[in-house]
């Protein structure tokens, strides 16, 4: 098992360098000039100059770019060109809130999405069922912008029992957290509920019955452990679907995480902020993932991890 | 083994199962009567579809529904009638007082559950065992069955066994409560010939040291021949003859249990080609009027179609259901002046 975790960090090396790579080219593409912003409207030719030179923006892309890799695997993402400090520095204040706001829509979509899930499989094609799936269809459909707008009117505006923005108390994080999870919770019920049925019908499950069990054994012991692998599966993808997903709920909420920081960047064109903040997205991603890899094997045994 | 012959464990009065589905109802088993003594092995054979599986998913009420349903009959056991006891009692009853050894040893195990734990729970749930208890009694029955470094094989899951090994663990699980009944719905197909004998001679020491009745489901004669001590042969939903196994191998009374032996290919002889039964099964959604056999039977008359005959005791104590052992037979061919 360590082995297979120490292996697995290995293989995320080429991984984090594929992501500084089309994340710098990327950028490169994006229209507009950093010298240019920075030296802002009017600036004489010969600022816009110096200030790419200071920068080292005029020296060859390859070369920008294996100095950047360089100083990456030092620890050191650069300074951001907006207000020079150490892009490490802010991503260290950011990421702290935007993980505690991933982690709490993460759960929500377990929770909900299996707890909804499981309730619909028991009784299929009953009213229960039906209105579940509907529910979950509804969560999948609905845009979480527009979803997240909404809440925020109903429970903040109109019934003021949840603050509008802001990130300061747990009350402050459960309208981001509902918004960001809610769409994971509707995929994950779908998949729970269809997982289960399809075990409910295999024949130990039967076995399981003709032994005497009780239902409530059948269901959580001898079926959900089953139907569950596929479901992390899903909930893997989805937190990565969810971390792109902070980029839009920290700009409703106006929360100062990873995703707002990128977003403000993006506009500035504040190369170095950008780069730093979608890397340790990424990071965060390929970790997540490992996780989802040991789980699976924790579920499933058949599975070999060499 | 029929030392106790008039004590009966099981018995079964007029089973039906149907299932209600879009394409009209299917009646899998139609009227099955039959009687389990202690101690004793009961063969069901019949070809697939028959009825023979659903028959005994029914007796512990194991039928998948909707879409099926017992419509009717009864399954006596120790005096109560379990179509009609509530669920929470027949749960009591399965894995504990009868209980069943499925057809597929490689998907009837829970695959992520360690063999020795799924044979353990039913232990803790029947026999109110601690856990340690429970466990220790599991390593045991995996021993009785065979299964050798048996401590080690129970922590493992089923993936990790072989199929004949799968096997033993089902029936160490079937046994653990040392059950009254135990119904093996064709508990050897899936496995190897050598394998396949091991397993029967296993259930027939068990059944010899905890004196159980047993209901044998194959389609298979020579596992029969080797363990049964009756024999009941299935025919679309219905028994068709019901006699001691001997009986069924040197004097077959039904058509079609004489086609069956027939069908069996002959060691002494040299054949060119197995005789088959011409023609086939009728549809479970819809059954004849009359014999169920009758438009593959070789004696078929007109009174064969017109009304279903019962299964009715000979002389010889053997239950047959055939318009041909009967007093009607006589007369309806005198009437038509044929002699065969």
């Amino acid at each position: 098992m360590l082995m297979f975790v120490l292996r697995r960090l290995i293989q995320t090396i080429p991984v984090v360098i594929g992501v500084t790579f089309v994340v710098f080219f990327i950028m490169q593409l994006v229209p507009g000039d950093p010298a240019v912003l920075l030296a802002g409207e009017g600036a004489s030719k010969e600022t816009v100059n110096a200030i790419r030179e200071q920068l080292g923006l005029n020296r060859p892309l390859m070369v920008q770019y294996f100095d950047y890799l360089l100083n990456v695997f030092q620890g050191d993402l650069g300074s951001s060109l907006k207000n020079s400090q150490p892009v490490l520095d802010e991503i260290m204040v950011r990421l702290p809130i935007t993980m505690e706001l991933a982690f709490f829509s993460i759960l929500i979509t377990i929770v909900l999405g299996m707890a909804a899930g499981i309730i619909s499989a028991i009784k299929p094609y009953s009213l229960t069922d039906t209105s579940v799936m509907l529910v979950a269809l509804l969560g999948i459909s609905l845009p979480s912008f527009w979803f997240g707008l909404m809440m925020m009117y109903f429970f903040s505006v109109k019934l003021q029992i949840l603050p509008v923005a802001g990130w300061d108390s747990i009350l402050h994080v459960i309208l981001p957290a509902l918004t960001l999870g809610a769409g994971g919770a509707a995929i994950v019920a779908r998949m729970t509920r269809s997982s289960m049925l399809e075990v409910i019908r295999q024949d130990y499950i039967r076995t399981a019955r003709a032994k005497g069990l009780r239902e409530h054994v059948i269901i959580y012991k001898h079926a959900l452990r089953n139907a569950l692998i596929p479901v992390i599966t899903v909930v893997g993808l989805q937190f990565g679907a969810l971390l792109g997903g902070t980029v839009l709920v920290e700009s409703i909420f106006a929360i100062n995480g990873l995703g707002r920081m990128i977003v403000d960047a993006i506009r500035m064109r504040d190369l170095p902020v950008v780069q730093g903040g979608v890397l340790a997205a990424s990071l965060i991603f390929v970790i997540v993932n490992l996780f989802v890899d040991v789980f699976y094997r924790f579920f499933n045994k058949r599975i070999e991890l060499n | 083994m029929m030392s106790e012959k008039n004590s009966p464990i099981l018995e079964v009065k007029g089973l039906k199962t149907h299932f209600f589905t879009k394409h009209g109802i299917s009646k899998a088993v139609d009227g099955i009567d039959f009687t389990l003594q202690k101690g004793e092995t009961l063969g069901i054979v019949g070809e697939s579809g028959c009825g023979k599986s659903m028959t005994s998913l029914s007796i512990l009420r194991l039928i998948p529904s909707p879409p099926g349903k017992i419509a009717g009959g009864q399954v006596l056991y120790k005096g109560k009638d379990l179509v009609t006891l509530p669920e929470d009692e027949m749960r009591k009853i399965r894995g504990n007082e009868i209980s069943m050894i499925f057809q597929e040893p490689m998907t009837s195990l829970n695959p992520v559950i360690p063999v020795g734990e799924q044979i353990a729970e039913a232990l803790r749930l029947h026999q109110s065992m601690r856990k340690k208890e429970a466990w220790n009694k599991a390593v045991e029955m995996l021993k009785l069955v065979g299964i050798p470094s048996p401590e080690k094989r129970a922590k493992q899951e089923p993936f990790q066994l072989s199929g004949g090994m799968r096997q033993r663990v089902m029936i160490a699980m079937a046994l653990a409560c040392t059950p009254e009944v135990l119904i093996a719905d064709e508990p050897t197909t899936a496995l190897d010939v050598t394998i396949q004998a091991q397993i029967l001679e296993l259930i027939k020491n068990l059944q010899k040291k905890i004196g159980m009745g047993v209901i044998m489901i194959t389609h298979d004669l020579g596992v029969v021949s080797e363990t049964c001590d009756t024999v009941a042969v299935m025919y679309a939903g219905n028994i068709i003859e019901h006699a001691p196994t001997e009986k069924i191998f040197t004097d077959p009374k039904h058509p079609y249990t004489q086609g069956l032996l027939n069908s069996l290919p002959k060691i002494h002889e040299d054949q060119e080609q197995l005789q088959t039964i011409e023609g086939s099964v009728p549809s479970p959604y819809n059954l004849p009027a009359g014999c169920r056999f009758a438009s593959r039977c070789p004696y078929q008359k007109p009174l064969c179609h017109l009304q279903k005959p019962d299964l009715i005791e000979q002389n010889d104590g053997v239950k047959v259901r055939c318009w041909m052992y009967t007093a009607e037979w006589t007369n309806h061919v005198e009437k038509e002046g044929v002699v065969n």
